[in-house]
């Protein structure tokens, strides 16, 4: 069964503020898209929204993963599924390294339903370590990374190699990238670009959530969609990214007759 | 098992074989004992916090005083001095004693069962419960004990607490169990030494005393546990613990309280901390109703220096109040007090710490830290750092905080297919890192992770 992505007419506020306003959107398997806006249009609203964080609120709509509607499904549910958020902010967790946090997060979404048989039902210690080795290597990350404390004190680009370094290991269908380009320089766009385009194959769905188009030109989208104030008010090919490269969000947002958010990003 | 009285009767029936120094020694802390009140919570400042959750309304703050405590409840008991050694010593024992020194195992007051090893037989290493102690060492008893630590009259700032301790003066009068460790000048134990203090019937009181005597250049390892063998019998636990840390003596104590839930603790500990010596204290509690615990470290000579870890985690209805104080009377000193405590379900804690540095002690270092983690919106923690400082080439930090398990990390965690539960545990676990890496034995380590999973489960 292909695990397509399918959101309809999905409405999400923050506090009682109605942010992402009646969204359609779908991502197949193997499909890249990409999602451009400017700050403050709800990019990020909509991610934490997919992947369930609980002060985003869902006031009506639909999403439906590989046939499930995952909205009244816990975040770890939906991860078990192949859903994978790399959050445009990674929270730090000191006192965990990664390496422990990563191999708990691999044995529960590689688990198979009635499958616990053994022991914790971790995946055994020598194997795990192994492969991460690999992914760490294939990344070109340090391998001091994994025992280090999750995003603790990471740089800026430290934390979005971490991030994609968990999306190669839990090898999810659909990945969302919010913002993975940003605060980043041109170097560390480059490496986090190789890295997400060696992970790209039939297999994998992404949406690629940007306001500049720099991270494009590693990772080229089929599909390109424009967001303002909480609706896709354009979708269509690369041409759309170029378009925005050349002359910014202005002239879209005075087609669409919206002002510039005041408050502008969180 | 004998079953005796907090009464002077009994109190007579427990010294009668006992030197008459000691007797007299227990008689006047019986003197000071009734002649001091129940500590009521709402007047006595250093009780102010303390809360026994089972039968109080902490949220109301009306008749807080230990309304749920009746002493004469609580039966100590007749020592049988030099008991013949068992093998059946209690539940939860590692066995065989994987590398240790010596073990000293007692279940309810009454010595189970003893072992030194060759090494310390060697090195003239004294280890014994304190009855035999106090026949075979009773100068170093009579010198020590209850007469420069814990004592109920004190020059000391963090005395004052003391002072005012009905509980410290039950302990004088009735102690019984408990050990003394007589490491001689120069002798290094390389194994840890390890004692299970065990609670096993119902009502039963223990006022072991713990006494360690590190002279000159010595070095030790010593690990305490204290843990119920049944998870309801319910019983108070009324203890002592002096730690001397002679000159340049290198000790590193280590104590873990896992009482059941019924068990009222009310204990003082302090080390007095000699020239160039280095202490490292390890405070862990799980257990245990109602805790009251003042600990205290004196940094009495130049240059020494103490390291203070104290790692808890209380759920359902406990109660955590502890009082620490680094004590600097000599420049150049230094200590780091690092405490931190997760609260489950409707638990209270209380942490109050004091840095006092004495006019004399420039060139003090002194570090305080208390962090809370609170993993329910019903559990409470009082974090009071305090400082007291008369010299003027001091250098001293302190904080404190209290938060909830943050949403995002949950999120974070959650969003990459772990579980709630996992995810709790990986944060708390995360929480209690900084205590634990600082902990030099991994098998101490381990046993504390043991003991924070069992609490989550
Ligand atoms: N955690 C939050 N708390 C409060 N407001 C938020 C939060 N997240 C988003 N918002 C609000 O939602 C709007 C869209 O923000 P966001 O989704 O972060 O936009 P983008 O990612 O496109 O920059 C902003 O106006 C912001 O005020
Ligand atoms: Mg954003």
């Amino acid at each position: 069964m292909s695990k397509d992505l399918v959101i309809n007419d999905l409405h999400i506020s923050v506090q009682g503020k109605p942010i992402i306003k009646g969204l359609n959107l779908s991502v197949k398997q193997g499909e890249i898209h990409a999602l451009m806006g400017p700050n403050g249009s709800g990019k990020s609203t909509l991610a934490n929204g997919l992947m369930g964080h609980p002060l985003y609120e869902i006031d009506s709509g639909e999403v439906i993963f590989s046939g499930v509607d995952v909205l009244e499904l816990e975040a770890n549910e939906r991860a078990k599924l192949g859903l994978f958020l790399a959050f445009q902010y990674p929270t730090a967790i000191p006192g965990v390294t990664l390496a422990n946090f990563l191999r708990l997060a691999v044995s529960a979404v590689r688990a198979k339903e009635g499958n616990g048989s053994d022991n914790d039902g971790l995946i055994p210690m020598r194997e795990f370590r192994g492969e991460l080795r690999e992914k760490m290597r294939q990344l070109g990350v340090d391998d001091s990374f994994a025992r280090r404390y999750l995003n603790d004190g990471f740089s800026g680009g430290e934390k979005k190699r971490a991030e994609i370094l968990q999306l190669a290991m839990l090898e999810p269908k659909i990945a969302i990238l919010d913002e993975t380009d940003s605060g980043l320089d041109i170097d560390a766009v480059r490496i986090v670009g190789e890295s997400v385009s060696q992970l790209i194959g039939p297999e994998l769905g992404v949406l690629i959530i940007t306001h500049y188009p720099r991270l494009l030109d590693y990772i080229r989208p089929q599909f390109v969609h424009i967001l303002l104030d909480g609706n896709i008010v354009e979708s269509g090919g690369w041409e759309l990214a170029q378009m925005l490269e050349a002359e910014g969000y202005d002239p879209i947002r005075e087609k669409y007759g919206i002002k510039e958010e005041q408050n502008g990003e969180v | 098992m004998q079953n005796g009285h907090f009464s002077k009767e009994f109190l007579q029936k427990i010294a009668a074989t006992e030197p008459q120094w000691m007797r007299e020694k227990r008689l006047e802390a019986y003197k000071v004992y009734e002649s001091l009140p129940m500590p009521h919570t709402t007047e006595d400042d250093v009780w102010r916090r303390t809360v026994d959750m089972r039968t109080q309304d902490y949220w109301r703050r009306t008749r807080r005083y230990l309304r749920g405590l009746e002493v004469e409840k609580y039966h100590p008991s007749l020592p049988t001095n030099g008991g013949s050694p068992s093998e059946t010593v209690g539940a939860g024992l590692p066995s065989p004693y994987a590398e240790t020194a010596g073990v000293l195992v007692q279940v309810d007051g009454q010595r189970q069962h003893a072992s030194d090893s060759e090494e310390l037989k060697k090195k003239g290493v004294y280890f014994a419960d304190l009855h035999t102690a106090l026949q075979e060492q009773p100068e170093l008893l009579r010198d020590y004990f209850m007469n420069k630590a814990v004592t109920l009259e004190t020059g000391l700032k963090s005395g004052n607490i003391a002072q005012h301790n009905k509980f410290d003066a039950l302990h004088g009068a009735f102690w019984q169990g408990g050990y003394l460790l007589h490491v001689p000048k120069g002798v290094s134990v390389e194994m840890p030494l390890r004692v299970y203090t065990r609670m096993s019937e119902a009502d039963q009181a223990d006022l072991s005393h713990t006494l360690i005597i590190a002279e000159e250049g010595s070095q030790v390892v010593v690990l305490e546990e204290n843990a119920s063998t049944t998870p309801d019998a319910s019983g108070l636990h009324n203890g002592a613990v002096e730690i001397f840390a002679g000159q340049n003596a290198n000790v590193t104590y280590v104590q873990v309280q896992r009482w059941n839930r019924y068990v009222w603790n009310f204990a003082s500990h302090r080390a007095m901390v000699a020239r160039d010596a280095h202490l490292c204290w390890v405070s862990a509690t799980f257990g245990g109703r109602l805790n009251k615990l003042n600990q205290a470290a004196v940094l009495e000579g130049a240059g020494c220096t103490a390291q203070m870890l104290g790692l808890a985690f209380t759920d359902a209805r406990q109660h955590l109040d502890v009082s620490t104080a680094q004590e600097h009377v000599s420049p150049h000193t230094s200590s780091d007090l690092l405490y931190r405590t997760v609260l489950k379900d409707r638990a209270q804690t209380a942490w109050g710490g004091n840095i006092y540095v004495y006019p004399e002690a420039n060139y003090t270092d002194a570090y305080q830290k208390n962090d809370n983690l609170l993993l329910s919106e019903r559990a409470h923690a009082d974090t009071l750092p305090g400082l007291e400082i008369q010299a003027h080439e001091v250098r001293c930090t302190h904080g404190a905080t209290a938060g909830k398990i943050d949403a995002d990390q949950v999120f974070y965690l959650m969003s990459r297919g772990v579980s709630y539960a996992q995810a709790e545990k990986l944060i708390v676990d995360g929480f209690f890192e900084p205590v634990m890496e600082r902990i030099p034995l991994e098998s101490v380590r381990e046993e504390l992770s043991t003991s924070i999973a069992r609490k989550l489960e």
